[in-house]
């Protein structure tokens, strides 16, 4: 099994990431060669056999839905790692327009 | 002050005046500085390191009751957030971030009264096997600085490995712990899935992530643990544990106990000079005292596979959040749609670009059954196997790693041979098990690994047949020419 071209730029599309069209063909070796390796599961029968999504023996940790606060530091630490702001909010692109203001 | 003490050394020598922590925190930056250009292990010091010290020592002079981490330099992998460190995961994508607040490890470390001296070198978001993958450039092994030290937590593994520090912590999420102790010489420990809480760690995959020491002795190892692990509320897969003592089932002979060595892994593929190591020390297990059967991990061979689709699935999910808007590195395009598409195709790097899309494919619409949900079958197996071996045995002993450390640049751009470098190692965390790295001996002047993988939350286990080895052979004590 090999990825086309087509198939790469349609994950890469899915993952939200810009590959150069000189990349392609590595990145279209290199995954198709992985998911032939993991193909490999492909040759055992799983009939039956319940999925384990993970194996920590406990299910359903509640905690009271409150809204809690943050220090000062904590906050202002957060803010100032935002790549665009006015005060301090977060200023992003448009979301539903496709423009840039 | 001698670089190679263990933190248990340390610890008597500051109880008894005879040391401080400054000296001590002294010599271990003087000894970063001397090194970190020919290994790269450190992406930082923190600036405050002497400071820390000095308030340890005043609170010791003060006459407080201080742990046996008070006053010890701590290295923290750069995934583990500490307010204020520019942790980065060593991703240009989180290029210029600052840590707005104490992850978990941060807050138990200081508690414990430890210094935090800085951030130590990892693969990008702790995928590889390597530390090559690091946007800052790759770590290298101090037993021969042509080798890869492996990965990811490589930088944490040459830390402690070049006496640069006492103790690191790691984050082992198919091996990123066990696997560099043993290419670099040290103990490393995985705990179980749930001991240690992961809040404040950048998550690889959450199902399989898992933070642990990397030390000089099993008995450092211990030691560590126990300032570290437990319950935490902001990590709900953490668990309440009932005792964190460390029994004095560490000092008893290994009589009763049961070692079970898979034939799966002694199979095709393993370097017979290693199988020879690991022989060597199954026989010292066994004049300590235990009993040693063969098991059988049929499932084992499938791990691999199964962890290559799991753990980029949960990765591709987990990465989704570096959108170039909250923290680091940004590239502007037209839309949001392109910003996003820029920032993630110039931040990351090949690798993690690869795995992203290996977890965008199997979690796909048309591939998602054959992949990710026929994986997660495989993973009850592989617990299967796993839980019906412990039935019979107290704990199971393989080899860490297939080979002793390769060459630079040997298995870069190649990521099925990178990959076989965790072989040994991810059906720990397939099946939540906790896995211990200890040095057996060496292959052609390297270091050679044995794991030991044990009950879930069975870590006393691993600790009392470790330490057992290492009162009876010497292999940790050697130290590399530096």
């Amino acid at each position: 099994m090999k990825l086309t071209e087509e198939q790469v730029r349609h994950i890469a599309k899915l993952a939200r990431l810009h590959i150069e069209e000189e990349e392609l063909s590595q990145y279209q070796e290199q995954l198709s060669s992985i998911l032939n390796y993991v193909a490999k599961l492909q040759e055992l029968d799983t009939e039956g056999v319940e999925e384990l999504q993970h194996a920590a023996d406990i299910s359903n940790v509640f905690r009271a839905d409150e809204i809690q606060g943050c220090e000062e530091n904590v906050r202002v630490r957060a803010i100032e790692n935002f790549s665009n702001r006015e005060g301090d909010l977060l200023k992003v692109q448009a979301v539903f327009e496709n423009r840039t203001e | 002050m001698d670089e190679f003490l263990t933190v248990k050394q340390l610890s008597e020598k500051l109880s008894s005046g005879e040391t401080t922590s400054e000296e001590i925190v002294t010599a271990s930056l003087k000894r970063i500085q001397e090194q970190n250009g020919a290994l790269n292990a450190f992406l930082s010091v923190a600036d405050d390191a002497l400071d820390q010290a000095r308030a340890s020592d005043k609170r010791r002079a003060d006459g407080e009751d201080l742990g046996p981490l008070a006053g010890i330099p701590v290295a923290l992998k750069d995934n583990m957030l500490v307010q204020g460190w520019g942790n980065t995961s060593a991703s240009q994508i989180l290029d210029g971030h600052t840590s707005a607040y104490d992850g978990a490890m941060a807050e138990r470390l200081k508690a414990a009264g430890a210094v935090l001296i800085g951030r130590t070198n990892m693969d990008e978001f702790a995928m590889g096997s390597s530390t090559e993958s690091s946007h800052f450039g790759e770590t290298k092994n101090p037993w021969d600085l042509t080798k890869i030290p492996g990965g990811s937590s490589g930088g944490s593994a040459v830390a402690v490995s070049a006496g640069l520090v006492p103790v690191a912590l790691g984050s082992d999420t198919g091996g990123s712990i066990r696997q560099p102790a043993s290419l670099c010489g040290v103990t490393g420990l995985k705990p179980t899935y749930g001991r240690v809480s992961r809040y404040g760690i950048m998550a690889l995959a959450s199902s399989l992530d898992q933070i642990g020491p990397f030390t000089r002795t099993v008995e450092d190892a211990a030691l560590v643990m126990q300032a570290i692990e437990g319950r935490d509320e902001r990590d709900a897969t953490s668990i309440e544990l009932p005792d964190t003592t460390i029994p004095e089932l560490l000092e008893k002979d290994l009589n009763g106990v049961k070692l079970g060595l898979p034939k799966e892994y002694f199979a095709e593929g393993l370097d017979p000079e290693i199988k020879r190591c690991v022989m060597d020390a199954v026989a010292i297990l066994e004049s300590a005292g235990a009993e040693v059967l063969e098991v059988s991990l049929p499932h084992a061979e499938y791990g691999l596979a199964a962890y290559y689709i799991i753990q980029p699935a949960e990765a591709s999910s987990n990465l989704g959040r570096f959108d170039g808007l909250r923290y680091g590195y940004h590239s502007s395009g037209d839309g949001l749609q392109e910003t996003y598409e820029r920032t993630r195709g110039e931040g990351f790097g090949a690798e993690v670009k690869r795995r992203i899309m290996i977890g965008s494919y199997v979690l796909s619409a048309g591939y998602v059954d054959a992949f990710y949900h026929k994986a997660l079958k495989v993973r009850r197996l592989i617990k299967q196997d796993f839980d019906e071996a412990l039935k019979t045995v107290d704990a199971i002993v393989t080899p860490t790693s297939p080979s002793v450390a390769w060459g630079l640049h040997e298995k870069f751009n190649d990521p099925i041979a990178m990959y076989l470098a965790d072989i040994y190692t991810v059906t720990a965390n397939l099946a939540t098990v906790p896995g211990l790295s200890i040095p057996c001996g060496f292959v052609k002047d390297l270091p050679v690994g044995l794991q030991i993988m044990g009950r879930p939350f069975d870590e006393h286990m691993l600790y009392r047949i470790g330490h057992q080895y290492q009162t009876r052979t010497d292999w940790h004590t050697r130290m590399p020419q530096v």
